[in-house]
């Protein structure tokens, strides 16, 4: 469950509505099924007194939304930001991506938002998904209901929080968290220390699973290019082909470069990707990496930092030896 | 009967500054290295992003090595010392997805050290001849 209720969002995007400090709102309304929660833009008080939706499925880093929205008009929008998003508004920021003065931010403390792959692989005709605090009772059409340990639920992001802090916000709903000491690397480290070809054997099985729908590029709030090299339909990889082992490792490997440095770990490309692909072990290994040679770095933990991608010293590490130290690690 | 001995395909990137040179000085004292290492001569080793690394691959490359200035004599000043991280991070991506971490290599060739060209040219064709051909970076759709 999440702390904060409903009505305090929704009184709070009512009174700035109503007193012109903002005209839009971000928020989410409610989808097909109760794990299906969709991003949406609110004009109106009235409806976000009916439509408006916070629970533990408003997942959605309305961050790359800024982007667009902040292009469409003078006045200012509302966003709520949960701490991990705040992350990637202040990145954003750092790239210069859209115009702080035209976004009204409001942080809310999150308890984790439920993984609907998880949810869904763990019953049949699901209709109905109510959270008590610990546990989750899942109703279903023909199975009676289930209850789930809500850790059970979440999703690895969540589990591995690195912080609950908000980095960027004008106003705060409820108190701060801090930042964490997660354990987000365990998994990566787990990967380091297989053979080489295990680690081929565990992408291969992932990846090869990949089908290049594109949601882990479309959402995330680091991949921003106007243009993007994906779309380029002269590169031979800008579809799905099931060819040979290399498959869609290219893709994965650029996509992941892309973002180095500027990726805050925020999780939204694993929470969108319909095949269950482990992204953020690819991610985090580029984070794990840019840590351990250049020192530690978060992306967007303040507006205006050189990523070390963008920055050297004279002094910095040969790439093989790079490799080298992964071996004796 | 004849048994064709297996000879790897190389692409290796040359700083026009620097290794490019290199090559042209170890071609003038006559020194031997393989002829299968296809040079590509770029701007800066800096030029090379981590796309033209895996595209050579996909294209059928068994190896691919990256040659630019020492640092701290890049052509343009700092060129190399990005190229120095950019090809950390991507070469230790590649060993984590289990790829063969002897297939890329990154070397410091000035213009002057046409022996040390063809001597890196030498042992990096004879690492990646006993790996045998790449086979988990190759990609079919990219293949002519
Ligand atoms: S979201 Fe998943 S399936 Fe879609 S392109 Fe990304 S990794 Fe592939
Ligand atoms: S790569 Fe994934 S975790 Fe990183 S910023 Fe993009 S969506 Fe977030
Ligand atoms: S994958 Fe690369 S080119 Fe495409 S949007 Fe992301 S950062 Fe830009």
């Amino acid at each position: 469950m999440q702390e904060i209720k409903r009505e305090v969002l929704v009184n709070k995007a009512s009174e700035l509505l109503k007193n012109g400090t903002v005209d839009r709102v971000f928020g989410w309304k409610k989808g097909e099924f109760d794990y299906d929660i969709t991003p949406a833009l609110f004009t109106t008080a009235e409806d976000i007194e009916n439509e408006f939706v916070w629970g533990d499925f408003c997942g959605a880093n309305f961050s790359k939304y800024l982007i667009k929205e902040t292009g469409k008009s003078e006045n200012k929008v509302l966003v709520f930001l949960k701490p991990c998003d705040t992350y990637s508004f202040n990145q954003l920021l750092t790239e210069h991506r859209f115009d702080r003065e035209k976004v009204y931010a409001v942080g809310v403390p999150c308890n984790g938002m439920l993984d609907t792959g998880k949810i869904k692989s763990s019953a049949e005709g699901i209709s109905k998904v109510t959270d008590n605090g610990d546990k989750v009772v899942i109703e279903t059409l023909f199975d009676g209901e289930i209850t789930l340990d809500r850790n059970e639920l979440l999703p690895d992001r969540c589990l591995n929080c690195k912080s609950k802090k908000h980095v960027a916000y004008d106003e705060l709903l409820g108190e701060d968290g801090a930042v964490l000491d997660s354990n987000r690397f365990d998994e990566v480290e787990k990967l380091e220390k297989m053979t080489p070809d295990e680690r081929f054997a565990f992408w291969q099985n992932e990846l090869s699973r990949c089908i290049r729908c594109n949601a882990c590029r479309d959402v995330c709030p680091a991949c921003t290019c106007e243009k993007c090299v994906f779309d380029n339909p002269n590169s031979g990889v800008e579809n799905k082909a099931a060819t040979n082992e290399f498959e869609e490792k290219m893709f994965h490997i650029i996509r992941a470069f892309h973002v180095a440095g500027r990726c805050t770990d925020c999780g939204e490309c694993s929470r969108v990707c319909p095949q269950h692909i482990p992204l953020h072990l690819l991610n985090r290994k580029f984070i794990k990496d840019i840590d351990s040679f250049y020192g530690e770095y978060q992306a967007g933990a303040e507006v205006g930092s050189r990523a070390p991608i963008v920055n050297y010293t004279t002094e910095d590490i040969e790439p093989g030896d790079a490799v080298r130290r992964n071996e004796n690690a | 009967m004849q048994v064709n001995e297996y000879k790897p395909l190389i692409v290796a990137f040359c700083c026009n500054w620097c290794s490019y040179a290199g090559a042209d000085l170890a071609g003038n004292n006559r020194l031997n290295y393989p002829a299968d290492v296809k040079i590509i001569r770029v701007p800066c080793s800096c030029r090379v992003n981590p796309m033209f690394i895996l595209r050579a691959f996909q294209r059928g490359a068994d190896g691919v090595i990256l040659c630019g200035c020492h640092p701290g004599d890049c052509h343009y000043t700092s060129g190399n010392y990005y190229t120095r991280r950019r090809m950390a991070l991507l070469f230790s991506m590649l060993d984590y997805l289990g790829i063969e971490k002897e297939r890329t290599r990154v070397e410091w060739v000035s213009a002057a050290e046409g022996a040390k060209f063809a001597e890196t040219m030498n042992d990096f064709a004879k690492t990646v001849a006993a790996l045998g051909e790449n086979k988990r970076l190759e990609d079919l759709r990219c293949k002519k």
